[in-house]
């Protein structure tokens, strides 16, 4: 059975939940903290439909046809910028992209002036990258236009969650008491931030696994404070691995390298890199899932990220899928 | 004014094997006809209509959903939107005599909108329109080739179909409402 046939057969097995399009509250997407349950079941069932779409040889819809998006990133991108692009374009949407090299940021132009130059240019939604964490926060206070975050700083990631989740509960069904492991640089990581919050409604075991270096100061205290006691932190990758469903190592940001905060390359891979040896401490039908760009070798072996267990591909798929049914949220129909 | 009962489950039933008999009138036979239903309750009218004819002509007919929410001509200006469904057309299109299915034919918007939908699935030697209900207000060149049974309402009044498979009971019963045009479902 093919790929596109085995999810057609998905599609058709569950049943349809009652879900209502007025749950949805959201004019801007900046974090998952603020998704409920029932919001992202919502986006999860639109996304079913979109899948449907990306399975045609036609893959253009015309439902946000006159609409404009615009994408501005301030920040290197490959798969986030073209998912984003080509859900626009595949809802019949107009899309512009804003490079900062090439854009007015180069010549000084501050982020509000440009954000509001788009507004003056009619955009219907931004969707936003930024170094600097909390900068869609800001945008969203300084003009009207709907924000999608698409990344900002260490701090959050929503479409990134919402797509790991998406692929998990395509693979699962249902996540009570699933075990899932995300392993890496979590100090860093707005992936795991964003999967932490959204993980949180769906009875799934949430493991962050790192060297203590790598674990963000305050993080256990945080964790309690907002109640997520679906998250637990473990150090040693081979105990956190046991029982798992799902592990999701994160790039090891090379850069990081410097700071002192790993003590070497060839440690931190005997400790923490994902490979067929490790795997076997695992569940015998664990999956793998990255949510790139991959640094093989480092945080996954060649093996594993191409293997028979990897959903890395899927995750691609779906990503567009998932922000597909964001857009379709967000800009079509009129803000409230 | 109260619910009125228009079609039971027998008047239903009837008028859906006359359809099924002029589909095949129509068609000389039940050779490369194809079902979609338009969603919600198009689905479970074509498949009716596909068990009808498999008992007359012991022939299966594929039937396939549709769901038209990209494709409406309101996305846009719609205060209110529609969850989006999956459309599951597993079998090609093209060259065959595609028979469209649908509960209540009113203004012709939707029935626009599943054109639109099937011809990115492929290209159909013919798109025939099947509906239970016709009950007038066209707002477009588009009518039906087939209909269970004709009612004149006014824009006031609200049609509603109930099929066993959705709803847990059959019938059809008009409403009056207040106010002024209603949505087409």
């Amino acid at each position: 059975m093919s790929l596109s046939e085995s999810r057609r057969h998905a599609a058709t097995r569950e049943t349809l939940p009652q879900l209502s399009i007025d749950s949805w509250n959201h004019r801007h997407v900046l974090d998952l903290d603020d998704f409920s349950r029932e919001e992202i079941d919502l986006v999860f069932e639109i996304a079913k439909g979109m899948v449907e779409i990306l399975d045609r040889d036609v893959k253009k819809v015309p439902t946000l046809r006159g609409k404009t998006i615009a994408t501005m990133f301030f920040e290197p991108s490959t798969r986030t910028r073209a998912s984003f692009e080509l859900a626009a374009k595949y809802l019949g949407a107009d899309t512009i992209s804003l490079d900062s090299a090439k854009s007015s940021v180069a010549k000084g132009e501050s982020l509000i002036d440009s954000l509001r130059t788009l507004q003056a240019l009619e955009v219907d939604t931004i969707i936003m990258r930024h170094p600097c964490s909390g900068a869609p926060y800001i945008a969203a206070q300084h003009i009207d236009t709907s924000i999608i975050n698409a990344g900002d700083g260490c701090h959050a990631h929503p479409s990134q969650g919402l797509l790991d989740l998406f692929t998990m509960k395509q693979q699962f069904g249902d996540l009570t008491g699933r075990k899932a492991i995300i392993v890496g640089d979590i100090m860093h990581s707005r992936v795991a931030r964003s999967n932490i919050w959204g993980t949180r409604h769906y009875g799934i075991k949430l493991v962050l696994c790192a060297p203590p270096t790598l674990v963000p100061r305050g993080l256990p205290e945080m964790l309690d404070r907002c109640a997520l006691n679906h998250v637990t932190i473990e150090h040693s990758l081979d105990a956190a691995l046991e029982n798992a469903d799902i592990v999701m190592p994160l790039r090891l940001q090379k850069e990081r390298q410097q700071s002192g905060l790993i003590s070497s390359m060839r440690e931190y891979i005997q400790g923490y890199q994902v490979n067929l040896q490790r795997l076997a401490g695992a569940k015998p039908d664990v999956l793998v899932m990255h949510p790139g760009p991959m640094n093989e070798g480092v945080e996954i072996s060649h093996e594993v990220a191409y293997g028979t267990r990897s959903l890395i591909e899927q995750q691609v798929t779906n990503g567009v899928a998932v922000r597909m049914a964001l857009l379709y949220l967000i800009a079509g129909g009129k803000s409230r | 004014m109260p619910e009125k009962i228009l079609l039971n489950s027998t008047d239903i039933e009837r008028a859906l094997v006359r359809v099924a008999h002029e589909i095949l009138e129509r068609n000389k036979g039940a050779i490369n006809i194809v079902f979609v239903g338009i969603k919600t309750r198009g689905v479970p009218l074509a498949q009716r209509l596909a068990r009808i004819i498999r008992n007359m002509e012991q022939v299966d007919i594929p039937v396939g959903s549709l769901d038209i929410t990209l494709y409406r001509d309101d996305v846009s200006s719609l205060s209110f939107k529609h969850v989006v469904q999956q459309t599951y057309v597993p079998f090609d299109i093209t060259n065959k005599q595609l028979i469209l299915v649908d509960d209540v034919f009113y203004t012709g918007r939707s029935i626009r909108a599943a054109l639109d939908a099937l011809i990115d699935l492929g290209r159909p030697e013919t798109i025939q329109l099947a509906v239970l209900i016709d009950r007038g207000h066209r707002e477009l060149p588009i009518r039906a080739d087939f209909v269970g049974k004709n009612i004149p309402t006014a824009r006031s009044e609200e049609i509603k179909v109930y099929l066993s498979e959705v709803d847990a009971v059959d019938k059809v019963t008009v409403m009056r409402t207040e106010g002024g045009k209603n949505e087409p479902k």
